[in-house]
């Protein structure tokens, strides 16, 4: 069996190593990236993900741990010998070089015939919809076409890994989503393998295979963007992914043969049949007192003789209404499809199913379990 | 477009004019000078009609001098070309030296290495004075007193410093991702740096080279103590036309004229480079 294309074995970042300001951006981080599969890494700023991207560039050492490409150490490589292609954030384009020039630069330095880099660098023009600015200077065209020349250029390359930096952030919605649809195909269509630092979970979404989600330079979770939504591992990512963010409630729950009950204080409780709980994890629950419950907007529905919610806010986004209510002292937010029937003040009822609930340990913030099944 | 009113455009006129005046005006009665004998130079009140001579030319051109008091032998010619040959390779080593430091300062944060820039920049604070006393000593028991070597060497603590701190700036306003993006694409470190980081800092080497040339070209006082006739520059050798039996304007103008002539030259044609150099924060965008 080939070796994954990318792993990382517990790779320690510190800046400012053995100094008392020394800051630990990327703690303990093991990561599998394997052939033709696109990974996402997600978290707001200072999360440490550049820094990883970084590390596997080569443009930052690595404090400690591995770092392997095709199965081979290259922590101690020179960027030049790794066999990456980057995207940067700022473009970095050479400014005294056409558009068309810097795109086929790498070509050339790879002994790629001119007729043959000619044909590469026109066909990626096309996809990145910048053919009509390959011959003008990059101070002369405008970031968003800088932003798209950087990555046709780091794309044209033929590369183990391919690592792309906030490659979307300078572009407007429409040419956003049409570029991920097609660099998408481009990836998967050649077989690449590409890193992809964002912190707009839209786009991890819309272009990754797996997301690693990463805060205070742990990784929180890495998983498949359906498996992050339906089953984040702890409290961090429930809340981190989804838009807009999961509802937590801090409940006390207790259980008998027939009830368990989840009370969130204020007088408000949900009760549900013990019985739809599995038994892993309703033992994992008479163990437990205090949990954190995460309701994702989308799950809380509005039916007739629920439990009862005062409305604050209604938002109406053009596509979906954001209803904010109070429930249990504390702001619950909703989410409908059509236009709503509330005014802020009104009384309005909620149900909240058993399946849609994210039980998360209150302490330590780790998943207990996700609607019917223990984590 | 901004829009001047005209009074404004009479006023900026002449404060322009005034300010060109004041500058200029020495250079100017300088050159004159040069075209005049110690007697017209000399009278009460002066007056800029003469019949002019080249003889102040001639006679440092030659070598030769005859005053009242006697045949008077100089090197002037010598002194031209030593101050050429000095400056340029100064500014030669200094580049050559201070411009792989500039880059290294500028990309690599090495323990101390501020305090060693610092340390190189506190070189132009010192008088020159103060370095002066010990260096003649020790030069004049290693055998480099009196040698263009030991002079270039000196030099350097006019020359590197100002290149070092100059060609840094220009170094640190390139953003260091151009680079990575071309190490990545397969290049070595020294690659880079031929390829990508000299070609964009060139303006600002350019400048830089320019300014440390005409610095070397003005030093005295390192070659007055250091230089004895045939090593020393136009500006230590100038000083031969103060003589026991009078000053010699005449010849001292001329020899301005031609010693400023080189510097002036340069900094024109250079002008470009300079205005270049200081719109390179256009790379940052």
């Amino acid at each position: 069996m080939r070796p994954p294309v990318l792993e990382l074995i517990d790779v320690d970042k510190v800046y400012g190593f053995g100094r008392p300001n020394a800051v630990r951006a990327v703690e303990d981080l093991s990561l599998t990236v394997n052939e033709g599969e696109i990974v996402a890494l997600l978290g707001s700023s200072g999360c440490g993900k550049t820094s990883t991207l970084r590390m596997v560039a080569g443009f930052e050492g690595v404090t400690k741990g591995k770092i392997k490409i095709a199965g081979r150490e290259i922590q101690h490589l020179p960027p030049a010998k790794r066999g990456v292609a980057m995207a940067f954030e700022g473009y970095s384009l050479y400014p005294p070089l056409t558009v068309r020039e810097n795109i086929a630069f790498a070509l050339k330095s790879q002994r790629i015939s001119p007729d043959e880099a000619a044909r590469r660098v026109a066909e990626i023009a096309e996809l990145m919809e910048i053919s009509d600015v390959l011959e003008r200077y990059p101070a002369s065209i405008s970031g968003g076409q800088q932003q798209r020349a950087s990555l046709a250029r780091a794309l044209v390359r033929d590369a183990d890994l391919h690592l792309l930096d906030e490659p979307m952030g300078q572009l407007e919605p429409q040419l956003r989503a049409l570029l991920r649809g097609r660099i998408k195909h481009f990836i998967h269509e050649r077989r690449l393998t590409a890193i992809l630092v964002t912190h707009d979970q839209t786009e991890a979404n819309a272009l990754a295979d797996r997301i690693a989600v990463m805060e205070e330079g742990i990784l929180q979770q890495y998983d498949t963007p359906a498996k992050l939504k339906d089953r984040p591992a702890n409290l961090f990512t429930g809340t981190f992914i989804g838009e807009p963010p999961m509802n937590v409630f801090p409940a006390r729950v207790s259980s008998s043969e027939r009830e368990t009950v989840f009370d969130l204080g204020s007088g408000v409780s949900l009760k549900y049949p013990a019985a739809i709980f599995p038994p892993d994890l309703r033992s994992r629950l008479s163990q437990e007192s205090d949990v954190c419950l995460g309701i994702r907007p989308h799950a809380v529905r509005l039916v007739d003789g629920g439990l009862p919610v005062t409305v604050s806010v209604v938002q109406w986004l053009g596509d979906q209404t954001h209803i904010a209510a109070q429930f249990a002292s504390r702001t619950l937010v909703s989410v409908i499809h059509d236009r709503a029937r509330f005014a802020p003040g009104n009384t309005a009822s909620i149900a909240i199913s058993a399946e849609d609930l994210h039980i998360f340990d209150a302490d330590t913030g780790v998943a207990i379990g996700h609607g019917k099944v223990a984590a | 477009m901004i829009t001047i009113s005209p009074i404004e455009r009479i006023l900026r006129g002449i404060a322009i004019t005034l300010v060109i005046l004041f500058f200029m005006f020495p250079i100017f009665w300088i050159f004159l000078m040069s075209f005049q004998t110690n007697e017209t130079i000399l009278r009460v009140p002066p007056s800029i009609v003469f019949e002019p001579t080249m003889s102040n030319y001639s006679a440092l051109i030659t070598g030769k001098l005859e005053t009242n008091a006697g045949l008077l032998e100089f090197e002037f010619m010598r002194n031209l070309w030593n101050s050429f040959f000095l400056s340029v390779s100064s500014v030669a080593v200094g580049l050559l030296l201070g411009v792989p430091a500039a880059y290294a300062f500028a990309r690599l944060k090495f323990r101390g290495s501020e305090d060693i820039a610092f340390t190189l920049l506190s070189f132009r604070f010192a008088p020159p004075l103060l370095v002066l006393l010990p260096l003649t000593i020790y030069f004049q028991q290693i055998g480099l007193a009196n040698t263009y070597v030991g002079l270039i060497w000196v030099y350097q603590l006019i020359v590197l410093p100002l290149i070092l701190w100059i060609v840094r700036g220009y170094f640190e306003d390139i953003p260091a991702d151009v680079e990575h993006a071309y190490r990545i694409a397969g290049h070595s470190w020294a690659a880079t740096f031929r390829k990508i980081a000299l070609p964009l800092a060139g303006p600002g080497i350019a400048a830089a080279g320019l300014l440390a040339f005409i610095f070397a070209w003005n030093n005295f006082i390192f070659a007055l103590v250091l230089a004895s006739a045939d090593k020393q520059p136009v500006t230590v050798g100038a000083l031969a036309f103060v003589t026991a039996s009078g000053i010699q304007y005449g010849q001292i103008a001329a020899a301005i004229v031609l010693s400023i002539t080189p510097t002036l030259l340069l900094a024109l044609y250079a002008q470009r480079y300079l205005v270049e150099g200081l719109s390179l924060g256009a790379v940052k965008g």
